[in-house]
């Protein structure tokens, strides 16, 4: 049978206010353990709630870079569960009026564009860490469990798609725009190796051209994008398998494996759980009127879907300024770039393609390495001005890259510079000349092919360094 | 001459300020009180002697150098055990909280710490707060001063027992379904629960978190006034907390009742009330309306489910603020071979039987497939309440009934029967679940020598009006002095 998978995509922001979301410990995940944590965020008997209102502020600049409507009155409710790691045993979260609801992004997978649905972005607060510590450091042959409180009641935004994603390549694109737009909000730093945006995937499968959902199983513990791709294949694989064979998917959580590349069940550990939600009596419903929602609107920055319509009004062709927009170091080095004077498709072409191309070649990142707009710039104009070929320049930018210095020293250590300086030309072709007189008289006799044979002579005297189209032009004007 | 044990607050203060008394003489003297009645009565679980009288002392250098900080300065007043005391013991009456030390004051132990108080040690309750007798408490039961086989009532049954002995001047309790006033009218004292919000709940070991308030217990109207507003006003620390200033509890003080309306809520003033409680309540509804306020008798239909409102909401939010208590942190810790075993034997062995009776009710409550059966359901009974409430407003400007439905009852008569007791609060539940202020005042004795309370109820923010009226309440009622203690008089 065909099967069509069906995506939804759970994601978990940690917002990176000053302050915790209900006491004024701080946000700070380098600090020695339980050394930010207080009354309210250790659940310490009598403590109370009250909200950050930053963290509110926060989620509803999210909600509205989604798209979403955002509640006028939205309630916290408590989401009842027992966890050492969570000192109250209820965690303050969202239940049936979260703070954005109903949105959307737009996703782009090999040119093709779909809107993907935002059900809601809610408002929760973290819990703490357990380290497991024992022989082997996990959990069943652990001897003791230490806790870390430094991570409990940092503001957490929970945004849930809609089951719209269709592929796994398309659930990596909507994951990466995601982060894309919230790193551009400035307010998580939404780096996904510690933890402080998460994704968990829903996936289930139904034949193709049916509309019913088949029974969702929910994958865990991605910490990259190309994991979340891979767990969503395996995943859609294992199910298509399993209804191959005549047998059923069962509903329940797996945890994806990056070395074995495989999902594992974790059905042990939970059944149906039932949270018991009730509304929070500690703390009022959230208010964002209509002129607070305007002041944070007002406050949005430009979003990448816009960001990149700008860069092809500057020229820039549609699919570079797509994939200038959508990576945050790759935007901040083009912007440098522009502002240096480079010009927009040129530095485009380069940050697309060489630059992105090291980048991924290395595991660094752009921002990490010695390239500055400056460099693209300086770059440019040499190519502008004759002294690099376009191929030498390409070569400049690798060295650049590795921090051999800037384009010009670079260039200069690797005797790339083009001989443009006439008199050096001249000289070098009169030699050729002379050297050549029968062919060159063939030449002057309307031979014209043999122009070929007089700049390939030059270019050979020059060790590859004459710039083609200005020896073309001298060798003419001494046939002339 | 009055033994300074039995002072009223206004008294001590003004022997204070006269240079009659000082706070180290007074502290002693209930601290003496104390050690006479302890032994019968068992209102106090911790008394910080020591550090009573250092604040003693501090309070005498203050007040001899003129800088007294108010009108509380010096005055030895009980805490009840569920409100946090920064380096003193503070257990909720609870196993599992046995020995915990907090690291901070609640927002009205540190507002009367700042008023100069001197607090005698934490008093006695059931446990969370959770009973009507303070014998649901794992250190034992407090005695009624009035009759030593009788309860106080609770469950600030320690703070109300405690300013009836006279081993503290005056009380805080807390009041989620009635426990300030309901142990007022056993105790014969003057017990007042504020308007939800008004009173920080910062530092008050949660029971119920939409329905508890801190409150007073004292001897007199004025003294609660004078105690209610050292210790209302906003809380940044408490989101719960109202915004704006609290309304004055002294300033209509001796204002009288002419021309104030008084209404009679019918559910609350007949069934399942005693005679002799319902005699003093129509002598007491006579009297004011001598003294010129109009009686108009109203119907509160809704009333008549708000037990059974009340016992959904509240185990349901209990079950959730006492989750907390698992071993892991802080508190009582029974090991297990994993942390969920710990947990649970923590929990089963720490908690006492009203306790988990209550969770596991809320718990159900609150399961998926009854929630809207029992918590939503509850929820709207609570709305109309509030709704009956404040159209019974619109007509009258208190409302009267009597506090508890009978005085004081003998220990274990209904420790076996929670529903019997759970009928404690039918008087005094409608307005926790309305968030309106309400207060007991004493109005007289029974044929037995018990005291029995009269209930004033007021609007939201009503506080100026219910003090004024309840003062005339005091004022218009025979005294009914104080208990005599075998123990004290020999
Ligand atoms: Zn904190």
């Amino acid at each position: 049978m065909k099967w069509e998978p069906v995506i939804g995509i759970e994601v978990h922001v940690e917002l990176e206010t000053q302050s915790k979301m209900f006491c004024g410990c701080a946000v700070d995940f380098e600090a020695e353990p339980n050394t930010n944590v207080c009354p309210v965020c250790l659940g310490l008997p009598g403590a109370l709630p009250v909200p950050n209102r930053t963290a509110i502020e926060w989620i509803t600049k999210i909600g509205l870079a989604f798209n979403c409507s955002i509640s006028e009155r939205s309630q916290f409710h408590r989401k009842n569960y027992f966890y050492s790691d969570q000192p109250k045993n209820y965690q303050i979260s969202q239940f049936d009026v979260p703070v954005c609801h109903d949105g959307w992004i737009d996703v782009t997978v090999d040119g093709e564009t779909s809107r993907i649905r935002v059900n809601r972005a809610h408002m929760e607060e973290d819990t703490g860490k357990s380290i497991h510590v024992g022989e082997s450091g996990r959990i069943h042959s652990a001897t003791e469990t230490l806790l870390n409180f430094n991570r409990a009641g940092v503001p957490l935004v929970e945004i849930v798609s809609e089951a719209d994603i269709r592929s796994a390549a398309q659930a990596r694109a909507y994951a990466q725009d995601l982060r894309t737009v919230v790193a551009a909000l400035g307010v998580s730093d939404a780096k996904l190796e510690e933890g402080s945006i998460r994704f968990d995937a829903n996936v289930s499968i139904r034949p193709v051209g049916t509309e019913p959902f088949g029974t969702k199983v929910e994958v865990k513990n991605m910490n990259s994008f190309r994991s979340l791709e891979r767990a969503v294949d395996y995943e859609i694989l294992r199910q298509a398998d399993v209804l191959d064979q005549g047998g059923t998917v069962d509903q329940e959580t797996r945890h994806w494996d990056e070395g074995e590349g495989v999902t594992h069940s974790m059905r042990s550990k939970e059944g149906s759980s039932d949270y018991r939600y009730f509304p929070e009596p500690d703390l009022l419903p959230i208010e964002v009127t209509e002129e607070w929602r305007n002041e944070i609107a007002a406050t949005l920055p430009e979003l990448p879907s816009a960001r990149a319509a700008r860069y092809v009004g500057l020229g820039v062709d549609a699919d570079s300024a797509t994939s200038l927009a959508g990576s945050e170091p790759l935007m901040v080095m083009f912007e440098s770039s522009l502002a240096a004077g480079a010009p927009a498709q040129v530095a485009a072409n380069w940050l697309t393609g060489e630059v992105t191309a090291w980048s991924r070649r290395e595991s660094t990142d752009i921002t990490d390495s010695a390239l500055t707009g400056q460099h693209v710039a300086q770059l440019a104009a040499m190519v502008e001005a004759n002294s690099l070929s376009s191929t030498a320049a390409k070569e400049v930018l690798g060295h650049v890259l590795a921090g051999e210095g800037d384009p010009a020293d670079v260039a200069a250590a690797h005797d790339l510079i083009q001989i443009s300086d006439s008199g050096a030309l001249e000289s070098a072709v009169d030699q050729v000349i002379g050297e050549n007189e029968d062919q060159f008289a063939r030449l002057a006799g309307g031979e014209d092919k043999l122009i070929g044979f007089f700049v390939g002579q030059v270019m050979r005297v020059t060790g590859g360094k004459a710039d083609p189209r200005a020896v073309t032009d001298i060798i003419r004007s001494r046939i002339g | 001459m009055t033994d300074p044990a039995d002072f009223t607050l206004v008294e001590a203060a003004a022997a204070l300020r006269a240079g009659q008394q000082t706070s180290v003489a007074l502290t002693e003297a209930v601290l003496t009180r104390a050690s006479l009645t302890e032994a019968a009565v068992h209102a106090y679980l911790t008394i910080d002697r020591s550090g009573a009288l250092a604040a003693a002392e501090a309070a005498d250098r203050r007040i001899s150098s003129g800088r007294a900080v108010g009108p509380l300065d010096g005055l030895p007043i009980a805490l009840k055990d569920n409100m946090m005391t920064r380096g003193l013991e503070t257990t909720a009456s609870s196993k599992i909280l046995a020995g915990y030390i907090p690291p901070y004051d609640g927002t009205v132990v540190a507002r009367l710490r700042e008023a100069g108080a001197v607090f005698v040690g934490k008093t006695n309750l059931d446990e969370f707060a959770m009973g009507s007798s303070t014998e649901n408490s794992a250190f034992g039961p407090t005695r009624n001063p009035w009759n030593l086989d009788t309860v106080p009532g609770g469950s600030s049954g320690g703070s109300a027992a405690a300013v009836a002995a006279g081993s503290a001047l005056a009380g805080l309790g807390s009041d989620t379904g009635g426990s300030i006033r309901q142990p007022a009218a056993l105790c014969g004292l003057v017990g007042m629960k504020p308007t939800y919000g008004l009173v920080s709940r910062y530092g008050l070991i949660a029971f119920a978190s939409s329905l508890d308030q801190i409150g007073p217990l004292t001897h007199t109207v004025e003294d609660a006034a004078i105690l209610y507003e050292a210790i209302a006003g906003h809380d940044p620390l408490d989101a719960t907390s109202f915004p704006g200033p609290a309304p004055s509890g002294t300033v209509r003080l001796g204002a009288g009742v002419s021309g104030l309306r008084v209404g009679i809520v019918n559910e609350l003033s007949g069934q399942g009330i005693d005679d002799e409680v319902m005699a003093a309540f129509r002598t007491t509804v006579e009297r004011l309306a001598a003294a010129g306020a109009e009686i108009v008798e109203l119907s509160l239909p809704s009333t008549a489910t708000a037990l059974s409102a009340y016992y959904l909401i509240a185990p349901a939010e209990c079950s959730a603020n006492l989750a907390r208590f698992d071993g892991v942190r802080y508190g009582l810790r029974i090991d297990g071979g994993t942390v969920d075993e710990m947990m649970s034997r923590t929990r089963a062995d720490g908690f006492g039987p009203e306790v988990i009776r209550r969770i596991l009710l809320g718990t159900y409550a609150l399961s998926a497939g009854y929630y809207d059966a029992f918590y939503g359901q509850a929820q709207r009974v609570r709305t109309l309440i509030i709704q009956e409430f404040a159209a019974a407003y619109e007509q009258v400007d208190v409302l009267v009934s009597p506090t508890a439905p009978a005085p004081a009852f003998e220990l274990g008569a209904k420790t076996q029967d929670p529903l019997s007791m759970y009928m404690q609060d039918i008087c005094t539940i409608p307005s926790n679940l309305s968030g309106h202020p309400a207060m007991s005042v004493p109005v007289g004795l029974s044929t037995t020598g018990l005291p029995i309370g009269f209930q004033v109820m007021a609007p939201a923010l009503g506080e100026t009006v219910m003090f004024q009226v309840a003062a005339a309440i005091e004022e218009l009622s025979d005294d009914i002095g104080r208990p005599v203690l075998e123990v004290v008089a020999s």
